[in-house]
């Protein structure tokens, strides 16, 4: 059972019909750009509309209402503000219309790419989710490659906004950006091996396909609920943080000790850029661990399938977006130090045990019966296992801490 | 043809500005734009895989180890040497850099190429990942085992700064 074709395809029959209008040498021109824009609008008001809900969530995690005082703009004289809706616009128009300041000092055509490259870095990522079952912008064979290719680019746009701001803070950040990235790149990609190692293909749409069908009749068989997929995913998780450069691990910009860092000289329109892409690289990487591990667009129970498949991707990117913001809201800031730990003395092993554990599900593939139980305790052990020894090894001396007041 | 033009002219073009720049974070940033370069070559020649493979590791990650190295050890443009201290070491400086272009030079010319009519063979990921994983699997394993090494002795050169034997506290 799946759904109704019609509506399945509803977002092509539009492309369709608007590209009829063009003569046949024209359409496949007219086609990609249509995929193009239509990408771009969905995520800009997707930031938009983030901007809001982020403020708002964590205004009431830290027990206040968050803004609520812009209506929208066609609702002008009623008492109604419909929570504050109104708000991404007026900051939008806020960020137009304010000054654009480059320091004396700083390498103007530097300053001025660094915002345009991690935007372009950012929106080349969006091309190769597969966002519904006949929605993918670009098919690619190496779609997966091509993805974390465009996201690990977007580190140097970092890099040149804290360089050309010739600002001390500034270049600290951009020392910290690349220090951080480079380190969790490694875990990131260690921990979607196994995804394609499993799926056997490189392309998103292919690994989807991989997450169809349902184990009894009723669990869905995504990636995220084998034992190898759920540490893939937990570390995927962890390190998408810190790709995004979003809280606990928002050092390059910590606002309390760098002033922003890299964001420090921007003003004006640049600076919302640097949000823009910052949400789109999160909106971007949230896509992907859904693709990879949460089964993309498929419908989590087979009765519910009759619901469109883009309509399950969208909740899904939502809910992973929220557990972002989430995080933000709960976590405090790291140090530098530990985070290092963390990437290289934890998620490193822990994804290359991962990668074993993975090889050794592809090889019992064929176990069935009462053995599939033994298959399934062997992986969870071996995950368990190293989890907890390397838990324990990094956490002993450091806990419980000690306090020392004055008598 | 016109795509590959520009392709190589933008390639080149970083590739000698970098050369010329005194700014070695603008000479970075332009060698980094000559490896995205190689990659739209790759990407125009129909290799996909190895397109994606170069823009990941060159400019994801070698990129920022070319800008850390840069940042760590810059000096002040004014203290930069223009010109060379010794005779030697100019003497050195040509008989490198000719051996290299030598050796590229040979191999260039010494390939055949092919006529005109040609089949463009297509190879699919998985072709690329069987042949590695199956014929060539001793060669990757001994190109690993030889950057394992050099990484490892990166880290012993430069580990002996300081050795007070205390870790660092948490």
């Amino acid at each position: 059972m799946s759904s109704s074709p019609t509506l399945e395809r509803l977002p092509l029959v539009v492309r369709d019909w608007l590209v009829g209008w063009l003569p046949e040498s024209l359409r496949w021109l007219a086609g990609s750009l249509l995929a193009i824009v239509a990408v771009i609008v969905a995520f800009a008001s997707l930031f938009a509309l983030l901007t809001l809900v982020e403020r708002k969530l964590l205004a009431r995690v830290q027990n206040r209402p968050g803004p609520n005082r812009t209506g929208l703009p066609f609702l002008p004289f009623t008492k109604n503000r419909l929570f504050g809706l109104g708000q991404p616009l007026a900051d939008g128009i806020k960020m137009l219309t304010k000054e654009d300041i480059v320091p004396r000092t700083a390498d103007r055509v530097l300053h001025f790419l660094a915002p345009i490259a991690l935007l372009a870095f950012a929106i080349l990522t969006l091309a190769v989710i597969p966002y519904g079952r006949h929605l993918v912008p670009l098919e690619l064979e190496a779609g997966v490659l091509y993805f974390f290719a465009a996201g690990a680019a977007t580190e140097l746009g970092v890099f040149m906004a804290g360089w050309a701001s010739r600002n001390k803070y500034s270049l600290l950040a951009a020392m910290r950006a690349l220090a951080q990235l480079i380190s969790y790149e490694l875990p990131l990609l260690l921990s979607i091996v196994p995804v394609v190692m499993l799926a056997g293909t490189l392309s998103p749409g292919g690994i989807v396909e991989r997450q169809g069908g349902w184990s009894f009749g009723l669990l869905p068989q995504w990636h995220v609920f084998t034992p190898w997929g759920v540490t893939g995913f937990a570390i995927f998780f962890v390190t998408a943080l810190a790709e995004s450069n979003r809280s606990p691990f928002d050092l390059p910009e910590a606002e309390s000790e760098l002033i922003a860092g890299h964001l420090t000289e921007y003003s004006g329109f640049k600076y919302a850029l640097f949000f823009m892409a910052e949400y789109f690289g999160m909106c971007a990487l949230c896509g992907m661990g859904v693709t990879l591990f949460l089964g993309g667009w498929q419908a989590p129970l087979p009765f519910l399938a009759v619901v469109p498949s883009y309509v399950w991707f969208v909740a899904k990117l939502l809910t992973l977006l929220l557990a972002f913001m989430w995080v933000r809201a709960t976590l405090p800031r790291m140090r530098i130090d530990q985070l290092m730990r963390l990437a290289w003395k934890f998620l490193v092993p822990l994804a290359l045990v991962n990668l074993g554990v993975a090889a050794f599900w592809a090889l019992t593939a064929d176990w069935t019966g009462a053995v599939r139980a033994t298959r399934w305790l062997i992986a969870a052990v071996l995950i368990a296992g190293p989890f907890v020894l390397l838990g324990r090894k990094l956490t002993t001396g450091l806990a419980p801490r000690t306090y020392r007041y004055a008598a | 043809m016109i795509t590959l033009l520009i392709i190589a002219t933008v390639t080149v073009v970083s590739a000698g500005v970098a050369l010329l720049l005194r700014n070695l974070i603008h000479s970075a940033l332009l060698l980094i734009g000559n490896w995205v370069g190689v990659a739209a070559f790759y990407l125009w020649a129909g290799a996909e895989f190895v397109a994606f493979a170069q823009v990941l590791v060159y400019v994801g990650a070698v990129s920022m180890i070319v800008l850390f190295a840069v940042l760590l050890t810059s000096r002040s443009p004014a203290d930069m040497a223009l010109a060379p201290h010794t005779r030697s070491r100019v003497l050195a400086a040509v008989v490198t850099s000719g051996a290299v272009l030598g050796v590229l030079l040979g191999a260039v010319i010494s390939t055949p190429l092919p006529g005109t009519n040609i089949t463009v063979p297509s190879v699919t990921v998985r072709d690329l990942g069987n042949q590695l994983g199956g014929p060539h699997a001793g060669a990757v394993l001994v190109v690993g085992v030889i950057l394992t090494v050099a990484l490892i002795g990166a880290v012993v050169i430069a580990s002996t700064g300081r050795d007070d034997g205390k870790p660092d506290a948490p």
